[in-house]
């Protein structure tokens, strides 16, 4: 653990911008660059400097090892529930046009959840793959 | 891009698996930087978070369970030269056959691209084509990355944490 204060008071500060960024870069893929798995790298690129300034327990108090192994099938699992949705409702796999009343409205959507799923499994992954190294590491 | 050539062979030469780790972090930021200049903001926005950042942050981590400077080489590597100079020439020669950089009638502007770029606010809402492409028209494919991340992630766990339970029932054993 650090105890240089400008870093760890810089790290306090840029901690939710990162996030902030993540979650920009996540919403705002439908009309700039960026997407789930962009987002989700920035994701964890926040727990791992977190965990690089204030250690490895302060990360694992905001992302619990747990959760953070949890979210990986769970990303996977959003992603193939939304094409199943489709498939439920009378379309082919992954076809979101019938998630909405209006078909494009429904790709919208579509599209929102499968970005959503992305980002779930990317951040997860690469956290607990951080998480096995440092545990590893001692 | 002479940057770049000069990077890799400062990768080739170096021989702290550090400063490989660092000259790759290096090259995976010019690499971005390029890929800006080529338009392909997405690829470039992947290419800093992933190649340049948590890569770097994962073979570092690696490099702190191994030790860090590279053996000399074993044995004389004409044969390897020799065959990467012909890949090499034959994929240059093989660039001829390209249709010219950023030429309109290549063979993959002509496929399915135009219908992506025209229809794609009218059928998904989405108005960056990357996005609908990646995630609809090719929904498939991105579903398959997903997994190959997925099952990536599961392995690496498995393989660092089992190598631990055994080392420590070798050591329980040995102490009995």
């Amino acid at each position: 653990m650090s105890l240089d204060p400008i870093l760890r008071v810089g790290t306090k500060l840029i901690l939710p911008f990162i996030l902030l960024f993540a979650l920009y870069v996540q919403f705002h893929g439908d009309y700039g660059p960026g997407g789930g798995f962009q987002a989700g790298v920035i994701t964890a690129g926040m727990v791992v400097l977190l965990a690089i300034i204030f250690g490895l327990k302060a990360a694992q108090r905001i992302a619990p090892k747990g959760l953070v192994e949890r979210m990986i099938p769970l990303g996977v699992l959003i992603y193939a529930g939304t094409g199943v949705a489709g498939l439920i409702m009378g379309q082919n796999f992954l076809d979101y046009s019938v998630l909405a009343h209006d078909p494009s409205h429904g790709h919208e959507l579509g599209i929102f959840l499968v970005e959503a799923g992305v980002l779930v499994t990317v951040s997860g992954t690469m956290t607990a793959l951080f998480y096995a190294f440092v545990e590893r590491g001692r | 891009m002479t940057l770049l050539a000069v990077v890799t062979v400062a990768i080739i030469y170096q021989r702290s698996l550090f400063g490989v780790v660092i000259l790759a972090s290096m090259y995976s930021f010019l690499m971005a930087t390029l890929l800006v200049v080529l338009d392909a903001v997405d690829v470039a926005m992947t290419e800093a978070s992933v190649g340049a950042g948590v890569s770097t942050v994962f073979l570092l981590a690696a490099l702190h369970l191994i030790k860090t400077t590279e053996m000399g080489p074993i044995r004389r590597h004409t044969v390897p030269l020799l065959v990467a100079i012909g890949t090499g020439a034959v994929l240059v020669w093989g660039t001829n056959l390209l249709p010219p950089f950023g030429s309109p009638d290549g063979v993959i502007h002509g496929h399915v691209a135009p219908r992506y770029i025209a229809d794609t606010i009218r059928e998904t809402n989405v108005p960056n084509v990357v996005t609908s492409v990646l995630a609809d028209y090719r929904g498939y494919d991105t579903l398959g990355e997903t997994t190959v991340i997925f099952t990536a992630g599961i392995g690496v766990m498995l393989l660092l944490r089992g190598g631990r339970r055994r080392g420590r029932a070798a050591e329980e054993k040995a102490s009995k």
